[in-house]
């Protein structure tokens, strides 16, 4: 637990990417199975305890520690994990370390009525750091900014092995990852994941270079959509077979979807656009709502039957990567295409439907297409090479994204904190308005991109030079500068005053130029909003 | 009976020794002062006369331009004290800060202390805390909740200097209060047997040449301002923590940014003021020293200022011994723990 404990020590502190990596990195060089998978598991949240939650934690610390104390101590730490770690008294157990894999075993083996024993005696044994590591690894949610996609870059990065194949073989392997270990050091050969609904690395696209010279011929051209990617598989053998829904980054977000892994019936493997139904966005059987309304049904463990009726999730499928067991991966495009074509009639129709390929003659038709999807809520289009297999990550040359073009805002600067790691002297995240009615100034957005590092200097002496008022690291500054926004979309929001919220915004341009009231009004931001 | 201890009037600026009509670290200008320790929320300016340690005097007349040489401001040493309007008042050591004392007053035959703010662990740059009976002991609470307790100092040392040699590309930049935390790190490195030059913000530069020449070491001191960036690469910096993440900190190369107070003890609290290494070195009392404290003063009543009053008052529930919280204004609890 001691390696552990510092592991996690040094990513809370850690700020960034590089250096959490690195720490990774020398962790899973340097420490033995099964523990070094039992952490990585914990790392990215993939344990679970059922006789182990927060409320055991608090009932045991009762047992130790005056309730009023603990409250109070609560209180003030802010998270049950470390309060419990920094009041457990120390020394009062047996020396010596415990691995982690044996605080997993005795916690998998809790039941609900001897969990505090268990815990009691895991405690006992450990110094402050040890007890937050084993807290944090019963109870979840790390808080140490490690993605799943950073860890399986760590594993890549420890072993020498390709971070596609690390991502193809993660989340078919339960913890602690045994076989993948076994195979990233060579000591046995590739795990065989013909028995599992496994994840296949999704293939990405470049944005479009528009002076770049591609031929068009080459390429066919599709909507793409304002969902989130996600591939569906249904597979496995002996066991029966299993659906399972993943998001971009791998993550299986099926228990937030029941109604599609309940619809998808066929052996196969689908990449599509997660939707709600709705009206912003058209398609054959029926349109689809904005990307504001799927995010009601985004990050969510479970769902309730009006979140299911409210919004309605759906499917609109792009490619194929398999089906009745065969793997379409290496075929081109075009054969895969035709597949797909015949192969989407055998889904449900309610949860299930093929995007359209757009028929252009040329680039000029298609940029007039693109232009005119803007009432669509559409993000833009996307070229994909007719003679390109499906590989994993963004390979050059394959696959385009051709955003439309960003819709624009004068706003004027309001707020201004400082930002992260390299940039924590400069105050680099602004938080802009626009003119209500009234001729008020009311937050649309915060950005923190789009400038050049020259600018950024430039932002920053602004901010230091008019500001009005501080708020702990927030300043408020002098309502003078005006800056061009630029956004992908804009929509309701009720978090903000202004009832609006961007979404990708992006400082565009300082418009030192011009005066601050002449900056946007609230209502013609409305007016864009989808 | 009559109220214990009435003669003293706790207020929202300060506590009012009656008979004496003297203020004890008021936090606004009255017309005679008795200061516990020289930081800001305990030491203010504009008062006609303070009556404090030598330390303590100097510290306001380099801070404040407090005149020590005029005759209606008078120095204590340890020990030593006077008399007015029958109230005997003695200056103790609170182990805080250079100077920093415990007054205590008595009249009438009934013993009051004011602890200010104390710790009870070993610091080379002043004198420890001594333990005066007492009949109420009026007593700082910054870390009384049960979560502190300070590791030993060495320990964090050791942390610091390891950080230093595991990466000669870089510094590690320490923030530490300007009086006493800075002081304090600085003797502790030199302790540990580091005497390479320490590099100093220009803020830290008066008050420890005060504590040189109040006879604390601290070795070979250099300015930022006046050093080369690569010069500093594989050395300490201190500087104050509102300079951390200033502009100022882009002349250091690559620093690693550490910060030393009771506070780094919070994991989520250290990754709000974005440090990389939290060091847990603090110049108050933690809850263990907070309350043996207590049990070995063993006043008949414990008043409690400043902090987590409400922890230290549970406890003292808990234990079965007299309590009361005052809510005194002005302590400025984030920048100096």
């Amino acid at each position: 637990m001691k390696r552990f404990a510092a592991l996690i020590d040094r990513l809370v502190y850690t700020r960034s990417r590089n250096s959490k990596l690195a720490l990774i990195v020398d962790y899973l060089r340097h420490t033995p199975d099964p523990d070094r998978g039992w952490a990585l598991a914990a790392l990215t949240d993939a344990l679970d305890f059922p006789a182990v939650k927060a409320g055991t934690v608090r009932a045991l610390l009762a047992t130790r520690i005056d309730e009023e104390l603990f409250r109070l101590s609560r209180h003030f730490v802010g998270d049950t994990a470390e309060t419990a770690a920094l009041l457990w008294p120390d020394g009062s157990g047996k020396k010596g370390d415990i691995s982690v894999s044996a605080a997993v075993d005795a916690l998998s083996a809790a039941t609900r009525s001897d969990a505090p024993a268990v815990l009691a005696s895991l405690l006992d044994r450990l110094d402050a750091d040890g007890r937050y590591a084993l807290l944090k690894l019963a109870l979840g949610g790390m808080r140490v900014g490690v993605s799943a996609r950073l860890a399986k870059q760590a594993f890549a990065q420890a072993f020498d092995v390709p971070v596609d194949d690390v991502e193809e073989l993660w989340h078919a392997i339960p913890p602690p990852y045994a076989p993948l270990f076994a195979w990233g050091e060579g000591r046995a050969a590739r795990p065989d994941l013909a028995d599992v609904a496994f994840f296949r690395p999704f293939m990405l696209a470049h944005p479009l270079d528009e002076s770049e010279a591609i031929d068009f011929a080459a390429f066919a051209a599709e909507w793409k959509w304002d969902g989130i990617r996600v591939q569906i598989v249904r597979g496995g053998g002996a066991g029966g077979a299993e659906t399972r829904l993943y998001s971009r980054g791998g993550e299986d977000i099926g228990a937030a979807f029941p109604e599609l892994l309940a619809a998808f019936d066929q052996d196969a493997v689908i990449d599509g656009e997660l939707l709600v139904r709705g009206e912003a966005q058209g398609g054959v059987e029926g349109g689809a709502a904005s990307f504001n309304a799927l995010q009601q049904r985004l990050g969510r463990k479970t769902v309730t039957k009006r979140m299911l009726a409210d919004y309605p999730a759906f499917v609109r499928v792009y490619d194929l990567l398999g089906v009745d067991g065969n793997d379409l991966r290496l075929l081109p495009w075009t054969e895969r295409r035709r597949q797909l074509e015949a192969f989407v009639p055998r889904l449900a129709i309610s949860h299930f439907d093929l995007s359209q390929v757009i028929e252009a003659r040329d680039f000029a038709h298609l940029a007039e297409l693109r232009a005119g999807a803007r009432d669509a809520a559409i993000e833009g289009v996307m070229l994909k090479r007719r003679d390109a297999p499906y590989v994993a990550g963004r390979r050059a040359g394959l696959w385009y994204k051709w955003k439309r073009d960003p819709l624009t805002a004068d706003c004027v600067m309001m707020y201004a904190q400082r930002g992260n790691g390299r940039r924590a002297s400069f105050y680099s995240d602004y938080t802009f308005g626009c003119w209500s009615d009234a001729g008020e100034l009311l937050p649309v957005g915060k950005a923190y991109s789009g400038f050049t590092d020259e600018e950024l200097k430039w932002l920053d002496k602004f901010v230091r030079d008019h500001t009005t008022d501080r708020f702990g690291p927030v300043r408020e500054v002098e309502k003078t500068l005006v800056l061009e926004v630029a956004f992908d979309s804009i929509h309701p929001s009720k978090r903000h005053k202004s009832g609006l919220a961007m979404r990708f915004p992006r400082i565009a341009r300082i418009r030192r130029d011009k005066p601050a009231e002449e900056a946007d009004r609230i209502a013609t931001l409305k007016a864009m909003a989808t | 009976m009559a109220r214990t201890a009435a003669w003293l009037e706790p207020h929202p600026h300060g506590l009012y020794v009656r008979p004496a009509d003297l203020w004890i670290d008021p936090s606004r200008p009255v017309e005679r002062a008795a200061v516990t320790h020289g930081h800001a929320d305990h030491a203010r300016s504009g008062h006609h006369a303070v009556f404090a340690t030598p330390e303590t005097l100097a510290i306001m007349a380099l801070r404040y331009g407090v005149d020590t040489a005029a005759s209606r401001n008078a120095a204590f040493a340890y020990g030593d004290g006077f008399e007015r309007g029958g109230v005997r008042f003695s200056f103790h050591p609170a182990g805080h800060v250079l100077g920093s004392a415990q007054i205590a007053m008595e009249y009438r035959g009934e013993r009051i202390v004011v602890t200010g703010d104390y710790k009870r662990r070993a610091d080379p740059t002043c004198a420890p805390f001594e333990i005066v009976p007492c009949d109420i002991f009026i007593t700082e609470a910054t870390f009384g909740l049960p979560v502190f307790r300070h590791p030993p100092t060495d320990g964090e040392i050791a942390k610091l200097l390891a950080a230093v040699r595991a990466e000669p590309d870089r510094c590690v930049l320490v923030g530490a209060y300007a009086l006493g935390k800075a002081q304090r790190v600085i003797a502790e490195l030199r302790r540990a047997g580091w005497d390479a030059p320490i590099f100093i913000h220009g803020a830290l530069e008066r008050m420890c040449a005060l504590y040189a020449d109040h006879g604390v070491a601290l070795g070979d001191l250099r300015l930022v301002g006046e050093t080369a960036k690569a010069e500093m690469a594989g050395q300490v910096v201190l500087a104050p923590p509102s300079a951390l993440h200033d502009r100022w900190s882009r002349r250091l190369p690559d620093p690693v940014t550490a910060m030393a107070s009771g506070w780094m003890r919070v994991r989520q609290r250290a990754r709000a003021r974005m440090v990389e290494l939290p060091l847990v070195i603090s110049d108050h009392a933690d809850w263990d020293e907070l309350t043996a404290t207590i049990a070995e003063v063993e006043p008949r009543e414990s008043w409690i200022t400043h902090g987590s009053e409400e922890g230290l008052l549970r406890w003292c529930e808990l234990t079965q011994r007299r309590a009361r919280a005052l809510h005194l204004v002005g302590r400025d609890l984030e920048e100096e723990a």
